[in-house]
């Protein structure tokens, strides 16, 4: 038995990322120097999405790469399916720039110690700041989000999963329990 | 989905999706080469020991630049500096330095199957970096993801490997790995250096080298291997270069532009002229850069799996 329920759903989705977009220009100031980094997958079209609204409101382009961060995975010695790498795509030089750091849910915080290694090793950025749209608690590293979509308080037998309608089809984010 | 089998040793048999998944996981390795820190954590904590029963440059340090670029530590071995020259067998080289704990071998030899032999006697993962005039695995690979970044695809194109076909561990992993990706492959050679019954590989044989690039697409011209030549296969180099190097003139004859590969060594104005080994449409260089980006993904594919 699985139990679902919806936490987001396609409206608040779309408030969700503009309060986001706004909260980052407020604290740096305009897109200036900003540079968005989405950790593939569904960071990945979150940084494109957040890269549309910050071009909406301060009509500037952004500069936009995604982040494959299986090389600097910690458990890559560990018994389990080996991933696919689908590759890291950044065409801007991260040196001196101010880099939000893009990815759908935060949880133990490997994922993003493994793209902070990788980024510094593309570069010296001025800053990296971490954007995301869920935090669910459980860390097991010492990271803590700069911005916020909605932080959700789970407990380990549940299961957050973030839609999107690029790959999922619909705007959504679900928690499910595991019974 | 992981490779089929924990060791490579040669691309005979190997399934197309396994060829295809190292060809795929090159490309995200050969964007790591353009970084300023070319280097990733990867392997971190492996061994990876490199055994050469045979001289050479461009293999090894290939292989030594992949496997410190994935963060493993490296142990080099060559046989003229070695116990090998005591009288010490294969067998009990290889497990000497299994038992010292390490993880893969990496290993060139002249007998051919002294791969597969390898892997019977030892429990490290295998990479065969050459056995005799069997295959070189890696090589093929790495030809195919080059002919893949040219042409943008590997399917349907006429690829003819010119010269010592029947020497070439480079031709047989070459037409293995080719016939599998559903390329059309041919040969090239004086009778005399291609191997009988050939044809049984399902591979098409021209002796006249401007029959074969009226055909082509591409020529893989390969090293005329003194070395391995222990009678005389024909009159005089001078003979070979006249009947079959690959020159500006013949090139010129064909209305396409060939894209010309080698997997070095290059005997200049032997089997390949100088002029066309540097010019536009030679990718020898970029075959050298892409050497690395395969390695590591085959050194990836192989060193995690579970």
């Amino acid at each position: 038995m699985t139990q679902s329920s919806k936490i987001i759903g396609e409206k608040g989705f779309e408030r969700t990322l503009y309060r986001l977009a706004h909260e980052i220009l407020e604290r740096n100031k305009g897109a200036g120097n900003l540079a968005l980094v989405g950790i593939k997958t569904r960071g990945e079209f979150l940084s494109k999405r957040l890269a549309l609204i910050i071009q909406e409101i301060e009509h500037t382009e952004m500069r936009i790469g995604y982040l494959d961060i299986t090389l600097y995975r910690d458990d890559l010695r560990d018994n389990f399916n080996q991933p696919v790498l689908k590759g890291t795509e950044i065409a801007f030089d991260v040196t001196g720039k101010d880099i939000i750091l893009i990815d759908d849910v935060l949880f133990t915080g490997r994922t993003v110690r493994a793209a902070l290694d990788e980024l510094v090793d593309l570069g010296r950025p001025s800053s990296i700041q971490l954007a995301v749209l869920i935090d669910r608690g459980h860390r097991e590293l010492p990271i803590k989000a700069d911005f916020v979509g909605k932080n959700l308080p789970t407990s380990l037998d549940q299961n957050v999963k973030v839609m999107m309608k690029e790959i999922d089809g619909q705007d959504s984010v679900i928690v499910i329990k595991e019974e | 989905m992981p490779l089929c089998n924990r060791h490579l040793l040669g691309l005979e048999g190997m399934p197309k999706d396994d060829i295809q998944l190292i060809l795929d996981t090159a490309t995200t390795f050969r964007e790591v080469l353009d970084r300023p820190i070319k280097k990733v954590p990867t392997l971190q904590g492996k061994t990876i020991v490199n055994l050469f029963f045979e001289s050479s440059t461009r293999t090894r340090i290939s292989f030594e630049l992949a496997e410190r670029r994935l963060s493993a530590d490296v142990v080099n071995f060559s046989a003229d500096a070695s116990s090998v020259k005591k009288g010490e067998t294969l067998k009990d080289t290889a497990r000497n330095i299994e038992v010292m704990k390490i993880d893969m071998i990496v290993m060139r030899h002249t007998a051919p199957g002294a791969a597969v032999f390898l892997s019977n006697v030892t429990g490290a993962i295998i990479i065969n970096a050459g056995d005799g005039s069997h295959e070189h695995p890696t090589q093929a690979l790495l030809d195919m993801y080059t002919i893949r970044e040219k042409h943008g695809r590997i399917e349907g194109l006429n690829i003819c490997i010119v010269g010592d076909i029947s020497h070439s561990r480079v031709a047989l992993s070459n037409i293995f790995g080719l016939k599998t990706m559903g390329a059309n492959v041919a040969i090239c050679a004086p009778k005399t250096l291609i191997p009988c019954e050939v044809e049984q590989l399902g591979v098409k044989v021209f002796y006249n080298i401007d029959e074969a690039i009226r055909w082509a697409d591409i020529l893989n011209v390969l090293r005329i291997q003194l070395e391995r030549q222990d009678r005389a296969f024909f009159p005089s180099l001078r003979e070979y270069r006249q009947h079959f190097a690959v020159t500006r003139e013949r090139l010129d004859k064909s209305k396409k532009t060939l894209t010309i590969m080698h997997p070095g060594p290059i005997n200049r104005d032997v089997e390949l002229s100088a002029d066309v080994a540097d010019s536009e449409h030679s990718v020898i260089l970029q075959q050298v850069l892409n050497g690395v980006a395969v390695r590591m993904a085959v050194l990836y594919l192989l060193g995690t799996r579970s």
